[in-house]
């Protein structure tokens, strides 16, 4: 496929085939997205109609998935029990955390062991919440590798700051199986603040108030010298725009005197309907909602009256999460709105009020998260490297040093805050083993083949002794410049050797103008060198190519004057492409020795064709035809 | 010696130009890299250096060094969508074999 470049930061255009493919995915309850960043700006990947959200929805069949997304959404009426929505609300949860939730779940689940997660019952047999999140990354990812034109180098995923262990594993589980490579699971929050450009004020305290189709996140965030903390997060795991359907929906199966014990069809009927009015009362006034053959009207005191008890919770858990951070109302610098249901005007409303500052919401609140962990990703992933993040006041990647079998040791691992010392002991690998070779990589990456290799350099005049009794004291040091250097010392003897290295560059700044200037008061003698080396290893394939000729049979099919002149044609070439420094000279030649020998090349083709047909009938060969 | 670029490309490096906040245009350039021999620079510029030779191109500048341009002359920046992929692409008249995935050339 081939590659459309996007512009780079000055200095920073990624080596050819070099450029890595990393994508942010908010990988949300209700919807999932996908963004990158593309000359230096996050974008949303859009699916090939344009929409940007993939519902995270997915159907299944008799023969396994049969769809995702809106596709899959399209079944929710005709075959709920095997059309999977929300299942973000069971990753990494037992069968009696579900139970918790309380409501009429329309799905049936398959009993599991004790701890085990539930797995839901569809045509297709028993899917775990994994499987389900699986396929929806791996729908992103294609949608993510056709607008990239290849495969994907790694992933940011987003989690809710709150998901514990076993939801952040199950996460992760589910970006395996899909074949994503993570680069890091990223708290929501801090990815809208980071997709706000927060990050770039350096400091600040931040409320990031999340309210997603089935979870409300709030979270409390201090920025400190362009480093987020989270200093509390709270909220609801079972809150959401969800619940904002179902009060809407329960509202309305009361108003029309319909029986709680409904068929499932008929709940999906109703929270359809329920989700159509709440989106429609950010627009107008007032809406018609129509079930059946019954129609009732709603207006936005109505769906106040229905939605402030749910806001009203998300605002009291704000309260927590400040008094948990210690943190005054007044203190807070920044608002964030973050999910779908933020558009919803009153929750605007009560938000602006609690927090008596307006918030942000000029990013569309669907996509900041993923914009966040697209911005997120082109870091991790070392396309926006360099200088950049040296000015950040931690260490960028992990630095390590290269053990037996070409694996990586971290001596200092990645966002260890600067000026930093670490040290490690080593020891000797062989009996009278007197030097040892210290291999200074940079990366997250396990083996030293997939890390930046910055530096290399040897111990020597370690006192010969057997395996393993030398103390060799590896120490790194990172200035607050981020300048490395690395020191490794024998203990007993006392020997030491040591380098310093600049990650970024591993070149002194005048050194790198110096060659640059040479670059270009060379640039003609080195273009014609470059056009000369190439025409010289042509010339010395066609004169290797034509003497195995020659060799093979030439005595056979050319007669003496044709060999003598071909022979001396070759070694006029070779004279040539000795002595010239003309490249169009030399290439002038070797399109006359190949015209040269068209004739020889044409009767050696006969022969072969002669030698390949000999002693065979015509009836063989029709036959074979 | 003269480079150039579409209207579309000049549509988006301004939209680009203008995302980013700062800097007075883009550089083309050549590396010597890559399967096919040189392979294509196309960077933020935030200060032309002294050398660089700078085509004006509607509202934006191209900047690129002496040496590069002996091998883009001529060389016209496009910006193209293939499907759901999109971005910028160099129609450079002095390129002769391409590595296949447009990343590398030579001349």
């Amino acid at each position: 496929m081939a590659v459309l470049l996007q512009i780079s930061e000055p200095g920073q255009s990624p080596e050819p085939h070099q450029r890595k493919r990393a994508v942010g995915i908010d990988l949300g309850t209700t919807n999932s997205l996908v963004a990158t960043v593309r000359s230096g700006s996050a974008a949303i990947l859009n699916d090939e109609q344009g929409r940007a959200l993939l519902p995270s929805a997915l159907h299944y069949d008799r023969h396994g998935l049969s769809c995702v997304g809106y596709e899959a959404l399209g079944h929710d009426l005709s075959d709920p029990l095997n059309t999977l929505t929300s299942v973000k609300r069971f990753m990494g949860r037992g069968l009696a955390d579900v139970a918790l939730f309380g409501e009429q779940l329309p799905y049936e689940f398959v009993e599991q062991p004790a701890g085990g997660m539930p797995k839901f019952a569809t045509a297709a047999g028993a899917i775990s919440p994994v499987q389900a999140s699986a396929e929806l990354l791996a729908s992103l990812e294609r949608r993510a590798e056709l607008a990239l034109g290849g495969d994907l180098d790694g992933a940011v995923i987003t989690v809710p700051a709150y998901f514990d262990d076993a939801q952040r594993q199950a996460t992760k589980d589910a970006a395996m199986l899909a074949g994503l490579k993570v680069l890091r699971l990223l708290n929501e929050p801090t990815a809208a603040a980071i997709a706000y450009g927060l990050d770039a004020g350096g400091e600040g305290t931040i409320a990031v108030y999340d309210l997603g189709g089935g979870t409300f996140d709030i979270s409390i965030l201090r920025l400190t010298r362009g480093v987020f903390e989270v200093l509390a997060s709270g909220g609801d795991s079972a809150l959401g725009g969800d619940d904002f359907d179902r009060a809407i929906a329960d509202w309305l199966r009361a108003e029309l005197a319909i029986d709680a014990d409904m068929a499932p069809a008929q709940q999906r009927q109703l929270l359809a309907a329920a989700k159509r009015a709440k989106q429609q009362l950010s627009e107008v006034e007032q809406t018609e909602l129509v079930v059946g053959e019954q129609s009732l009207t709603l207006d936005r005191g109505q769906l106040a009256e229905l939605l402030d008890p749910l806001i009203a919770k998300t605002l009291r858990a704000c309260r927590r999460s400040l008094a948990d951070a210690g943190v005054k109302l007044d203190e807070v610098d920044n608002v964030v709105l973050v999910g779908g249901s933020t558009r919803a005007l009153r929750v605007r409303e009560k938000v602006a009020d609690y927090f008596g500052r307006e918030p942000l919401c000029h990013l569309d609140p669907d996509q900041v998260v993923a914009l966040g962990a697209a911005i997120q990703a082109e870091v991790l992933i070392g396309n926006k490297s360099g200088d950049d993040l040296l000015l950040l006041d931690v260490i960028p990647l992990s630095l390590g040093i290269e053990t037996m079998g070409g694996l990586v040791e971290k001596i200092i691992h990645r966002n260890t805050t600067i000026p930093v010392a670490k040290a490690q002991e080593f020891t000797t690998f062989k009996d009278g083993q007197t030097a040892l070779a210290v291999h200074v990589v940079q990366g997250e990456r396990e083996l030293v083949s997939d890390c930046r290799s910055l530096a290399r350099f040897e111990l020597r005049g370690i006192p010969p002794m057997t395996a393993g009794s030398a103390k060799i004291r590896v120490t790194y040091q990172v200035d607050a410049d981020g300048l490395l250097s690395v020191a490794a010392r024998e203990m007993t003897s006392g020997v030491e050797a040591r380098i310093e290295v600049k990650p970024s560059y591993g070149l002194e700044e005048s050194e790198v103008t110096r060659m640059l200037q040479e670059s270009f008061s060379h640039a003609r003698d080195d273009m014609a060198a470059r056009a000369l080396a190439e025409q010289q290893v042509e010339a010395d394939r066609i004169i290797e190519d034509i003497r195995a000729a020659i060799a093979a049979d030439g005595e056979q099919l050319l007669d003496r004057v044709e060999l003598d002149c071909l022979n001396k044609s070759l070694d006029e070439l070779q004279a040539l492409r000795d002595s010239s420094q003309e490249h169009r000279a030399l290439a002038r030649k070797i399109e006359s020795v190949a015209k040269g020998s068209e004739a020889f090349a044409a009767r050696r083709m006969d022969a072969a064709v002669k030698k390949a047909l000999a002693g065979q009938s015509l009836d063989q060969l029709e036959g074979e035809l | 010696m003269a480079i150039s670029m579409t209207p579309a490309a000049e549509q988006h490096v301004a939209r680009h130009l203008a995302g980013r906040g700062k800097g007075i245009g883009i550089r083309l350039g050549v590396r010597t890299t890559g399967c096919s021999g040189l392979s294509y620079v196309l960077e933020f510029v935030d200060d032309a250096a002294p050398e660089d030779e700078v085509f004006a191109c509607g509202d934006v500048k191209l900047v690129i060094d002496p040496k590069s341009l002996l091998y883009l002359d001529g060389t016209e920046l496009d910006y193209v969508k293939e499907g759901l992929n999109e971005g910028f692409e160099f129609r450079n008249p002095n390129v002769k074999d391409e590595c296949g995935c447009g990343e590398s050339f030579h001349v």
